[in-house]
C-alpha cells in the first residue's frame, strides 16, 4: 500500500485500539465487551442499521463520550489520541455566520492559533470551491457545504479522521463524487467511517465491519481486492454489496426475534 | 401597495378617532379631536421637539446601558457556574419587585435630571436582554460543540467564537423587546419627578387642562416608540444577514 506519509507531515498515522467498550441505553446493553482494532492508514467502514450504536462507538473514539469502565480507547503507538483526531458528522456543522473560508479556518480560530488564510483557500480550491470562498453556507448547495466541511476537516491536518455518515444527506451522484474526493484527499490517514449504506462501505472500505445484534457484535465482511475508491458499477462491488445486504437482513431478523 | 399600508392605517385611525370624538359629544377637555391635537402640535412644536429630544436621549442611553449590562450578565451566567447558581435566583427574584415602585427611589438616588430616567429604562431593559441572550447561549447546536471539542478548542474561545454568535438571534429578540419597553422606563421616570421630557410635559399639560397638548405629547411619544422599534429591528436585520437565511431549509445536492 502506498501511504503518502510526507503529505501529512506528522509521521505514520496511528491505529486505534478499542477494548471492552460498553454502552447501555434504557437499561439494555447496546453493546458490551466490544473490542476492535482499526489498522493504521486504512479506511475501515462500520456498517449497521440505525440505533445499533455505531455512532456512539465513533463518539467514544473521538473522546466525545467517556467509556464506561473497563472500556478503553488507545492509539496503537502508545501516544495519547486527543489532538490527533478530526471529526466529520452527517450534518456539515458549518457556522452560518462565517464564509466558507472562515469555516475552514474555524479550528485554528477556536484554538487561538493564527489562521492561515492562504492555506484555507488552497484547500477550498482542492475541493473544487475556489470561486466560492467568500460565500456563506446558506448560499451553497448540500454537496458544496459537505465539500467545505471536508476542507475544514483537512485543515485540521490530523492523522486520524472519524466520519459519521458524512455523505448520507446527499443525492446519489453527489455522494459518489464526494466519496472519490474524500479518498483522494485523506490518503495516508487512519479513517473510521460509520455508514448505513452498503454500497458506500464497499466502495470505501479496506475493511468493512458489520455491526449487528443486541448487544451488538462485529462481523467481518469479505471485500473485493481492488484499491479504493472502488467503482460503483463493478460486478465485484455489486456482489459484495449484495452480500452485505444479506448480512444486514439476517442480523435484522435476529434483532426482531430475540433468542 | 405595501408602502401605502401604514398611511392607510394611520388615516383610518385618525378618522375613527374624529368620528368617536364627534359622536360621543365629549367635551374637548376629555377627548379632543384629531384636528385640535394637530393644531396643538402646530402651536407647540418647538416645545414638543425640545422635550422629545430629552426623552429620546433617555431612551437611547437607557437602551445602550441596559443592553450592555444584560449582555455582560448573560455571558457571565453562561461562562461561570457560580454566577448561574448565585446570580440567577437573585435576578429572577428581582423581577418580583415592580420596577415602577422603584422609580421614586431612583429619582431620590439619581436626581431629577436624566440620570434617574436612564437608570429606570436600563432597569426595565436589562432583564429581557439578559434572559433572551442567556437562553440563546444555552441552546448552542450540540454538533458544533462536539466539533469544537474535537478541534481542541479553548473554553472561552468557544464562548466568544461559537456560542455568542450563535446566540445573536436570541439576543436580537431580546433587544426588540427592549426597544419596545424603553419608552415606558423613560416616561415613568419622568412622571415621578423631572423638569423636562415628554412625560413631564404631559403632566404639566394635564395640570393646566391643556388636554390637546397632552394628546400631542402622547402622539409624539407613540411616533418615537414606533420609530425606535423599527430602527432597532432594521439594524438588527442588517447586522445579522445570515439569520433569515437559516430559516430556509438547507438545499440538498450539488
Amino acid at each position: 500500500m502506498n501511504l503518502n506519509h510526507a503529505a501529512i507531515g506528522r509521521g505514520a498515522p496511528p491505529g486505534i485500539d478499542l477494548s471492552s467498550a460498553r454502552l447501555s441505553y434504557a437499561g439494555r446493553d447496546l453493546f458490551a465487551d466490544l473490542s476492535v482494532s482499526f489498522a493504521p492508514g486504512q479506511w475501515t467502514c462500520l456498517l449497521g442499521p440505525s440505533g445499533v450504536g455505531k455512532s456512539t462507538l465513533l463518539r467514544l473514539i473521538a473522546g466525545l463520550e467517556t467509556p464506561l469502565p473497563p472500556g478503553r480507547v488507545a492509539a496503537s503507538d502508545g501516544a495519547p489520541l486527543s489532538g490527533r483526531i478530526a471529526y466529520m458528522a452527517q450534518q456539515d456543522l458549518l457556522l452560518p455566520w462565517l464564509s466558507a473560508l472562515g469555516n475552514v479556518g474555524l479550528g485554528a480560530r477556536l484554538r487561538g492559533a493564527a489562521v492561515d488564510g492562504a492555506a484555507s483557500r488552497r484547500l477550498l480550491e482542492r475541493v473544487g470551491l475556489g470561486a466560492r470562498f467568500a460565500d456563506r453556507p446558506a448560499t451553497l448547495s448540500g454537496g458544496m457545504r459537505q465539500r467545505v466541511a471536508l476542507a475544514r476537516t483537512l485543515a485540521e491536518d490530523r492523522p486520524v479522521v472519524l466520519m459519521d455518515e458524512p455523505f448520507s444527506a446527499l443525492d446519489a451522484v453527489t455522494r459518489l463524487r464526494l466519496q472519490d474526493l474524500a479518498v483522494e484527499m485523506l490518503r495516508g490517514r487512519t479513517i473510521v467511517l460509520v455508514t448505513h449504506d452498503p454500497l458506500e462501505a464497499v466502495r470505501l472500505g479496506q475493511r468493512v465491519l458489520v455491526m449487528a445484534g443486541r448487544p451488538a457484535r462485529l462481523i467481518e465482511a469479505t471485500l473485493p481486492r481492488s484499491a479504493i475508491p472502488r467503482r460503483a458499477d463493478d460486478a465485484d462491488v455489486l456482489e459484495a454489496e449484495a452480500r452485505l445486504f444479506r448480512t444486514l437482513l439476517a442480523s435484522d431478523a435476529e434483532a426482531l426475534d430475540p433468542p | 401597495m405595501k408602502w401605502l399600508r401604514l398611511p392607510i392605517v394611520l388615516v383610518g385611525l385618525a378618522v375613527l378617532w374624529a368620528v368617536v370624538a364627534a359622536l360621543a359629544e365629549l367635551p374637548p377637555y376629555i377627548l379632543p379631536g384629531p384636528l385640535r391635537v394637530a393644531r396643538a402640535i402646530g402651536a407647540h412644536w418647538e416645545r414638543l421637539l425640545g422635550h422629545a429630544g430629552i426623552t429620546v436621549l433617555e431612551m437611547l442611553l437607557g437602551l445602550v446601558l441596559g443592553a450592555a449590562l444584560g449582555c455582560i450578565s448573560a455571558l457571565a451566567l453562561a461562562y461561570f457556574r457560580p454566577a448561574r447558581q448565585w446570580l440567577l435566583p437573585v435576578l429572577v427574584a428581582s423581577q418580583a419587585v415592580p420596577v415602577f415602585a422603584l422609580a421614586p427611589i431612583l429619582v431620590l438616588w439619581f436626581g431629577y435630571g436624566i440620570g434617574s430616567k436612564i437608570a429606570m429604562a436600563a432597569l426595565i431593559i436589562f432583564f429581557p436582554v439578559t434572559t433572551a441572550f442567556f437562553d440563546g447561549l444555552r441552546r448552542t447546536e450540540p454538533g458544533w460543540l462536539d466539533l469544537a471539542h474535537t478541534m481542541g478548542a479553548k473554553r472561552w474561545r468557544v464562548l466568544w467564537h461559537l456560542r455568542a454568535p450563535a446566540a445573536l438571534p436570541a439576543l436580537a429578540s431580546g433587544l426588540r423587546v427592549a426597544a419596545a419597553v424603553a419608552p415606558i422606563g423613560a416616561v415613568v421616570g419622568e412622571w415621578v419627578g423631572s423638569s423636562a421630557g415628554l412625560g413631564y410635559l404631559m403632566l404639566q399639560a394635564n395640570g393646566r387642562m391643556q388636554i390637546d397638548l397632552m394628546f400631542a405629547a402622547l402622539l409624539t411619544l407613540a411616533v418615537i416608540g414606533v420609530a425606535l422599534y423599527f430602527a432597532v429591528d432594521a439594524s438588527l436585520r442588517r447586522a445579522l444577514p445570515w439569520v433569515a437565511d437559516t430559516t430556509v431549509p438547507a438545499k440538498q445536492g450539488d
